[in-house]
């Protein structure tokens, strides 16, 4: 006898359910965003009418074009552009010198068991798990005769020293889990630290740099708190300047500028989690499971 | 001159003994098989033999050069590992030329060396290609290329073939035994397979517990095994063994157990003359015995294997299970009783207590 073929998938009301909540999730998700994006659009006469979700009767970039350039953000009234270049000019190298760094702790403590290597592994995990608000004023005690807060140095060292915790832990995890006689049979043919780590390592770490690299890029852009007390003025990063925008009230608020810049504000990780949405999940993946 | 001399060698791994109190002696050419169950310590001894392991006692002597704490790249030594452990990210050439570029090799001579490995283990079709392209067959030429290429006088085997089918297996087995006629080369090659042991070595070291059980020639090891785990880890299938004592009758030494008795003829029991009562382990090998009268033993058919050119049948023999080997062409009931004879070769007596060799006849 023939078995029956079982029924295809979206005839299974378990799977329209599924459905129906992923949508109205999403839709739940979405809604703020949707009005953030309408009301930037929306010159300040069309706000003032109060209907919220209505689609803009003209659409203007104009609220985009002083978020970015003529914003008041305190004292300068040149938009959020500065904090952009500033936020870009912290990023860059705060993501480069930590997956960097940790790439390389992990490689030592997974493989060159040196003495102390488990202790110094137990202190990072604790370190991953110390809130960054404790570490601030000492750090501020520290680095203030250092002449390094308030300087581009100082904001990039101070992100580079909390990501070390995270970035060691997920590179040593890494390098734990690839099987241990490459590195042995690499220490066999002759090669020292820094040729394993250069010729073999890195090009079998591939994805988990990438992901690292998503994870310290989206870490560091979002950061406010530590912009705020250790950038300066010279270097403020977007987020910072974002909320001086938003708290600058001269006369009327403009709503539409307010939502514009937040829009730009976060483009950056939007674009990160947009592009490399694979690599994400299975950062978040690494970071949960694995450890 | 000894190629590798390990004297009183310790080694722990996490705190556990895993090697205890080791020596063993390869000479210069030598192909040495390292045989032992999973578990046993093998691979350990291989890896402290390449310094890949930190040994606690005793030494390692390395072409007459105490090499105990040297680093691994100072041995001289080819290693293949159990997992190939092949680099992913390079190909087969880079693979191959990965040792000498890292010892700063000029790039000509590299490059000469890793045509010359090619050549001798029919790689040169596959230099470009990366490791996940290659079949496992080609992948274990690569690796035991990778250990070539150094012009090492000492390669350590690590289960080479263990990963392979069984056809491939055979056919790789003949061509290191080629290979290793022609460069001459020290080899020691660690396997839990009796039948590649038997095969390829010029001796072989049984290893169980981290202790080497027995050290001898194929033939020694099968024919005067050590005590019973050797005779029991050798052959396939194993060693017979049936519990009994020594009686003596008429001043000849016989065995006996429940529903059976027969003569040791010119036993050799060693310096200890044999005495009536001792309590011995009989062990006979599976072609030892023939399925005819006049019968010294007999069992119960409990199970035939076909195995192609020949059968085993397995028997229920005085509570002990036995297998004899049989013609292809035989017919064996379950429930049979069968008359077993001795058809030729020496039998061996352990000892009860410890398991070690009483006594073989001639
Ligand atoms: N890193 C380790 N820590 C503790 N014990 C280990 C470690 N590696 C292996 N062992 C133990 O040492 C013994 C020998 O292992 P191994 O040399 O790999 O055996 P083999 O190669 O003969 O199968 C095993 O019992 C194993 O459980
Ligand atoms: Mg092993």
């Amino acid at each position: 006898m023939k078995a029956a073929r079982p029924p295809r998938w979206y005839a299974d009301p378990a799977r329209l359910g599924l459905a129906a909540l992923a949508v109205s999730a999403a839709a739940f998700f979405l809604l703020p965003l949707y009005v953030m994006a309408i009301t930037s659009l929306k010159p300040m006469e069309e706000i003032r009418l109060g209907h919220l979700f209505s689609w803009p009767t003209q659409l203007t970039l104009d609220a985009w074009h002083a978020a970015w350039i003529s914003a008041c953000t305190g004292v300068a009234c040149d938009g959020v552009r500065g904090g952009f270049w500033n936020s870009v000019s912290i990023v860059l190298p705060s993501t480069l010198i930590a997956i960097t760094l940790g790439a390389l702790n992990g490689y030592a403590l997974a493989y060159w068991r040196a003495r102390g290597a488990a202790l110094l592994f137990g202190l990072l995990m604790i370190g991953a798990f110390i809130p960054v608000q404790v570490l601030m004023f000492p750090l501020v005690r520290m680095l203030g005769p250092l002449h390094l807060v308030g300087s581009l140095a100082g904001i990039v060292l101070v992100h580079v020293i909390f990501s070390m915790p995270i970035m060691t832990l997920i590179f040593r995890n890494h390098f734990a889990a690839l099987p241990r006689e490459l590195f042995l049979a690499a220490r066999l043919d002759g090669a020292g630290f820094l040729r394993i780590f250069v010729l073999l390592m890195l090009p079998l770490s591939v994805p988990m740099l990438v992901v690292a690299a998503i994870m310290q890029a989206t870490g560091v852009w979002n950061d406010y708190i530590l912009g705020l007390v250790f950038a300066g003025r010279e270097h403020l990063p977007m987020t910072v300047q974002l909320n001086n925008l938003v708290n600058t009230t001269t006369g009327t608020k403009l709503y539409n500028v307010d939502m514009a810049a937040t829009l730009l504000t976060s483009l950056v990780p939007l674009a990160i989690y947009v592009i490399s949405g694979r690599w994400f999940v299975r950062g978040i993946a690494a970071g949960a499971v694995r450890g | 001159m000894a190629a590798v001399s390990v004297r009183n060698l310790r080694v722990a791994l996490g705190g556990q003994p895993v090697i205890e109190a080791l020596d063993l002696e390869v000479a210069d050419g030598e192909f040495l098989v390292l045989l032992g169950p999973s578990g046993c310590g093998k691979s350990t001894l291989l890896n402290a033999m390449a310094g890949l392991l930190e040994v606690s006692g005793g030494s390692i002597e390395i072409d007459g050069v105490d090499q105990t704490w040297a680093s691994p790249r100072d041995r001289n030594i080819g290693m293949v590992f159990q997992s190939y452990a092949l680099y992913p990210n390079m190909s087969v050439a880079n693979n191959l030329s990965f040792g000498l570029r890292a010892r700063g090799m000029p790039r000509a001579q590299v490059e000469e060396r890793v045509q010359r490995a090619a050549a001798l283990l029919q790689l040169e079709p596959l230099l470009a290609r990366k490791p996940a392209q290659l079949s496992g067959g080609q992948r274990q030429r690569v690796a035991i290329g990778r250990a070539l290429v150094r012009d090492a006088r000492v390669f350590l085997l690590d289960e080479p073939l263990s990963n392979l089918d069984a056809n491939l297996r055979a056919s790789l087995r003949r061509e290191l035994k080629l290979l290793h006629q022609r460069l001459g080369a020290t080899m020691i090659y660690v396997t839990h397979d009796q039948v590649e042991a038997l095969t390829l070595a010029s001796r072989i070291a049984v290893l169980h517990k981290g202790r080497i059980q027995q050290l001898g020639t194929p033939a020694e090891v099968y024919a005067r095994p050590a005590n019973r785990f050797v005779a029991g880890f050798m052959g396939s299938p194993p060693m017979n063994f049936l519990e009994g004592t020594l009686t003596m009758n008429g001043g000849v030494p016989h065995f006996t157990a429940p529903g059976c008795e027969f003569e040791l003829r010119d036993c050799d029991f060693g310096a200890a003359a044999p005495m009536a009562g001792e309590a011995v382990v009989l062990g006979v090998r599976p072609e030892q015995l023939r399925i005819a009268a006049p019968a010294a033993w007999s069992g119960v058919v409990t199970l035939v294997e076909p195995m192609g050119n020949h059968q085993v049948v397995w028997l229920e023999c005085g509570g002990a299970s036995w297998s004899v080997l049989a013609g292809s062409d035989a017919r064996h009931q379950r429930g049979e009783r069968l008359p077993l004879a001795l058809a030729t070769g020496s039998i061996c007596l352990f000892r009860a207590d410890d398991g070690t060799l009483r006594g073989v006849t001639a």
